[in-house]
């Protein structure tokens, strides 16, 4: 087990390097001038100029690309260019590693520009999640053990609805109702634990989280379902019955923990994307997370922060892929000895 | 005396949008304790559906289920569910064919065992694993106290049917059903398990009922045998009879379809034509008659229009055959015997 | 088709051989999954396999799963390559051809498999079922693949006018025969048939083992047929051969092997067959029980791979593998003790053979003389009862 994590760990790391590199090429194959766009409008060439040779753009995309990776393992120093360090001491500013790069356009290195959103989409994943794992296993189980009844129908059938709609709208719907309208709630503003204490931080991602919760929700129920009845007609349930044990015991102890298996990878990768940020919900709900730079970073041609934006939401997926992996082997006596 | 299992006229019916499927349909028969049933038929002929109705696996199914299954006196089909559950694995216990998709992958063997012995009795966990260590050693398995905590995965075939006899056996039930229980196995695990479920039997002094297709495990452990087609019992009665003198062309079928280690090589094998039929629409009359050979013996349209009763053999005793023939007997002894078994027939003019 | 069918294609030994196997071998690597894989050892599925299958005549595989029986009918169908050995078909080794030259040997191999609801593809129709291997090899022109299909169809007994139904549409034993008609599609002339009967009800197994028959004759088609049902295989077979741990243990003609078996492993193989018959007539035998599970095939045992579960088994048996030791005029049998139940030798009597004494040490300057393990037999051999050898 323990060469198996490291070998995964390995493989992780080289994909990272090349999905790195894959970016930096996208980004210069792209007709656009990154000099421009960190200068800013009416801009003159020779500024223009000035900025490239600043921000290192003036060298070829494999040389930069190979400044990024030292970066990352030692740190940098901006500005690259020896002369304007000369010229202008003061100016000089030190981004230790991991050195994600310095991003232009917000004047932040981006190492710690990802510090500061993280918190809040981890916040909204991590109660988004639980939301939505609670509410599906337990409806999509409710819903195969009463197969082909009305709740099940019922159930089936609104978590269809609720999955046709976009997050967007249901983004919309809760603040313009719930929280406006009605009053029930105030309208949410993230608030972190060290603000606004655990209830504070709750109660603002409430009206968030449950908007991407019941998005992903209506997929687990139906997944959970599939599974409960996938499980519920294996012989080990027949020789369960036949042995007298009670209908609570069966479900809980040999219908649900099978079912439950193939759940942790979805639930794993899922968490992981949505760590990444969840780009329409924190537009809608204003919140300055990782979904909402992502989109802010690739408009103004940010590369450093959406390069370290993409390499960020890889490492979560893989971190998350080896985890599963990991939970799989505990879970699974098949895997663990083989 | 009652036997300790009578089941009589026993039905199961499956509806479904197509109609309903009749997987089983008016079916009798008694076992003793330390007496062997087996019940032999093919695939949909119901033997399967009919022992499941035995340990109550139909509720909660839309099946419907009617007649008496009397246990020991008592009958199954008037228990609610919470009482027929405290029947299951203590007084009736179920082994399957496949042993590796009857053990939960995720339990270690021993823990899927001692939940048996639990479940039935007041006892700590550590008590129940020391019974189970007891079972996987009265079962033949070596180094119990080691293999206890190991997964099915890691067992062989054979083990894990020991282990699924283990805990079959766990609690010393009266009656043990076993559901085709060597077919996943090779031959030679086959006679172990066979000759371990003889021996335990002895223990014990349980009634089994084995369901099998295969007239030769059947030959060698029951001591009455159940011949099932479409849902109904077609021939019943001691073991020895129905295969020296089978009074029923379906026995005959299977007989003469399997070929046998210690027949003439010229002996022919003689198939049943056709296809099993359909439960959702079985042929009128005798549900066997258009597979049958020896439809023209008999006058009129009888096989075509009326079911045959349970009628007594000719050979007497318990034996009974469904079938309109109206000497089964001599038919077997002058067409079927010479074609399967000519050196018999040769040894005895 | 004509009436004098259903029955085994009687032994022909003057038949020249379709197939010829010689020390067949497949090792399927171990791998050890740790930081960098590396192989840690092999599974010796088949180890040395040598046998012959005469021309329109058929040679039974028996034994337990895992004995290597089904590996062997792929490696013949060069479904996989085998790591050694020959397998001389029509003349021709094709143990390491390429894809592209066994295509043209596709048309001669063919094979039938054990479950006929998995190895036919569902959303083909049967013609095209049938009609693939017409077109693939482009044997007839594309408007007499129907005409073709529909003939096949009823050689095996189905009604010509289904070939545009799916497989789901059939029973068990028909799929089976749709299987069978697509074998005979390219008029083999050896046809591997695994296990071709287990999955199917007992009354249809009757049927297919006729129509097998059948088909034997009309074609004159080879079978090498594979099954773990020993009735089954001495029904269809006039000679088979007993597979333990990858290794041929007993080959014999049908009458000698089933009456007459030599080695401890058929014998116990054949006494754990339930039998209707004599159970019926006269109560119930001793069995010969075998103690254990077969032993792994990454690590077997060392000498006889049987001596662990065998009651004879002495110290020469650890030491020694012994050799496919001809005792009659067609059987061979891989036994130092070789001789019908409970009239065993008290010798071994392989010990000249191997150039050994009898508790399996070398003895200096002793050499084997004859070349073991050779398909097919001799015209002499060691008669066990004199201890000489005999010949015709």
């Amino acid at each position: 087990m323990f060469a198996y994590v490291v070998r995964r760990c390995f493989t992780g790391v080289i994909m990272l390097v090349v999905m790195s590199f894959v970016t930096y090429f996208l980004f210069f194959a792209s007709p656009l001038d990154p000099g421009k766009f960190a200068c800013g409008k009416s801009c003159p060439p020779a500024l223009i100029k000035q900025t490239d040779k600043a921000l290192g753009f003036d060298k070829p995309w494999p040389v930069q690309w190979k400044d990024f990776a030292v970066g990352v393992v030692k740190g940098r120093d901006y500005p690259e260019d020896p002369a304007l360090r000369k010229s202008a001491p003061q100016l000089i500013s030190h981004c230790s590693a991991p050195c994600l790069g310095y991003s232009q356009v917000n004047l932040i290195n981006v190492t710690s520009e990802l510090k500061d959103k993280i918190p809040i989409s981890a916040s909204l994943a991590l109660v988004a999640f639980l939301m939505w794992i609670a509410g599906g296993i337990s409806l999509g189980a409710i819903a195969a053990l009463t197969k082909g009844s009305i709740v099940d129908r019922g159930v089936v059938g609104i978590s269809l609805v609720f999955y046709a709609l976009p997050t967007f709208w249901m983004g919309l719907f809760l603040i313009e109702f719930p929280a406006i309208k009605w009053g029930l709630v105030a309208v949410p503003s993230y608030t972190s634990i060290a603000d606004g204490g655990v209830w504070g931080w709750l109660s603002n991602l409430f009206l968030p989280a449950l908007t991407l919760a019941l998005f992903y929700m209506a997929g687990y129920v139906r997944i959970t379902r599939a599974f409960v009845l996938e499980s519920m007609s294996e012989d080990y349930l027949r020789t369960a019955k036949a042995k007298g044990l009670a209908p609570r015991k069966i479900l809980v102890k040999h219908t649900m923990r099978a079912a439950l298996t193939p759940i942790v990878t979805l639930a794993g990768l899922d968490f992981a994307g949505l760590l990444g940020g969840a780009i329409i919900t924190e537009q809608v709900f204003n919140f300055n997370g990782l979904g909402k730079l992502a989109v802010d970073s690739i408009q103004t041609f940010d590369l450093p922060t959406t390069l370290g934006l993409v390499l960020l939401l890889a490492a979560f997926v893989i971190v998350a892929n080896i985890i599963v992996d990991i939970l799989y082997a505990v879970i699974d006596p098949r895997v663990r000895v083989g | 005396m009652t036997s300790y299992l009578s089941v009589r006229d026993l039905v199961v019916h499956f509806p479904t949008v197509d109609g309903v499927v009749k997987a089983t349909d008016g079916l009798s028969y008694e076992v003793e304790r330390g007496k062997t049933l087996g019940i032999v038929g093919e695939s949909g002929s119901g033997k399967s559906v009919s022992s499941s109705a035995i340990l109550g696996l139909h509720r909660g199914t839309n099946a419907k289920v009617s007649g008496e299954i009397l246990l020991d006196g008592d009958d199954l089909l008037q228990l609610n569910d919470e009482q027929m559950r405290r029947h299951r694995g203590r007084d009736v216990a179920m082994i399957f064919q496949d042993p590796l998709s009857a053990m939960h992958p995720y339990y270690t063997v021993g823990n899927q065992i001692a939940e048996a012995y639990l479940v039935h009795n007041k006892v700590s966990k550590k008590a129940a694993k020391a019974r189970a260590i007891e079972m996987l050693d009265r079962v033949g398995i070596p180094q119990p106290d080691r293999r206890v905590d190991d997964y099915p995965h890691q067992f062989s075939g054979g083990m894990r049917q020991r282990a699924m006899i283990a805990m079959g056996l766990i609690n010393n039930p009266g009656l043990l059903i076993a559901d085709e229980p060597t077919t996943a196995l090779d031959v030679t695990v086959q006679a172990q398990i066979l000759d371990l479920l003889q021996d335990l039997q002895r223990e014990f002094n349980s009634a089994i009922i084995i369901i099998t297709h295969d007239l030769g495990v059947v030959a060698e452990m029951a001591d009455d045998v159940l011949v099932m087609y479409a849902g109904r019992a077609v021939e019943y009665g001691p073991c020895k009879e129905i295969l020296t003198h089978p009074e029923m062309p379906y026995t005959w079928g299977l007989l003469s379809s399997v070929p046998d280690l210690t027949a003439d090589t010229n002996a022919k094998l003689i198939p049943i034509r056709g296809n099993p039929p359909s439960l959702l629409s079985p042929p009128p009359g005798c549900a066997f008659n258009p597979r049958c050979d020896h439809r023209d013996k008999v006058p009129g349209d009888l096989c075509t229009t009326q079911v045959p009763d349970l009628t007594p053999a000719r050979s007497g005793g318990n034996h009974v055959k469904r079938c309109h023939l109206a000497n089964p007997d001599e038919v077997y002894v002058a067409e079927v015997l010479p074609e399967i078994a000519p050196d018999l027939v040769k040894e005895t003019p | 088709m004509s009436e004098l069918a259903h029955a085994a294609t009687p032994l022909d030994v003057t038949a020249p051989p379709i197939l010829t196997v010689q020390d067949l071998q497949m090792y399927f690597p171990v791998k050890y999954r740790g930081i960098f894989q590396r192989t840690i050892g092999h599974v010796q599925a088949v180890d040395g396999v040598s046998f012959q299958v005469p021309k329109g005549g058929s040679l039974g595989l028996v034994g337990e799963s895992g004995c290597g029986k089904s590996t062997t009918g792929r490696l013949i169908t060069r479904l996989y390559e085998p790591t050694d050995g020959e397998i001389n078909f029509d003349g021709r080794n094709i143990a390491h051809l390429s894809q592209r030259e066994l295509l043209p040997l596709r048309r001669e191999i063919q094979m039938i498999f054990q479950d006929p609801a998995t190895s036919l593809n569902p959303r083909h129709t049967v013609g095209a079922i049938v009609g693939a291997p017409l077109l693939i090899h482009k044997v007839v022109p594309k408007n007499k693949v129907l005409p073709r299909v529909q003939e096949l169809l009823e050689v095996v007994g189905l009604n010509p006018e289904h070939y545009n139904r799916y497989p789901h549409e059939f029973s068990g034993g028909q799929r089976q025969r749709i299987g069978i008609a697509r074998s005979l599609t390219l008029q083999p002339k050896l046809l591997v048939a695994d296990e071709p009967v287990s999955a199917l009800d007992v009354s249809i197994q009757a049927q297919v083992i006729n129509l097998l028959q059948d088909v034997q004759r009309e074609f004159g088609i080879g079978f090498l047929f594979i099954a773990h049902d020993l009735a089954i295989v001495r029904h269809f077979c006039p000679e088979i051969a007993v597979m333990y741990l990858g290794k041929i243990v007993e080959i014999a003609d049908r009458e000698t092997l089933y009456n007459h078996p030599h080695h401890p492993y058929t014998q116990a193989l054949l006494s754990a067959v339930p039998d209707v018959k004599q159970a019926a007539i006269g109560g119930r035998r001793e069995r010969i029980r075998l103690e254990g599970d077969v032993p792994s095939p990454i690590n077997p045992p060392s000498g006889c791979r049987f001596r662990t579960r065998c009651s004879m088994a002495q110290e020469i048996c650890s030491k020694v593998e012994p050799p496919l030791l001809q005792v009659g005029p067609r059987h061979k049998v891989a036994c130092h003790f070789p001789g019908e139940l409970g009239h065993a030798p008290q010798r071994p009597v392989t010990t000249a053979i191997c150039g050994v004494d009898d508790h399996g040490n070398a003895v200096s300057g002793a050499t084997a003389d004859i070349q073991l393990n050779a398909p097919g037999y001799d015209t002499t051999w060691l008669d066990l009862k004199t201890g000489q050898r005999a010949g015709t």
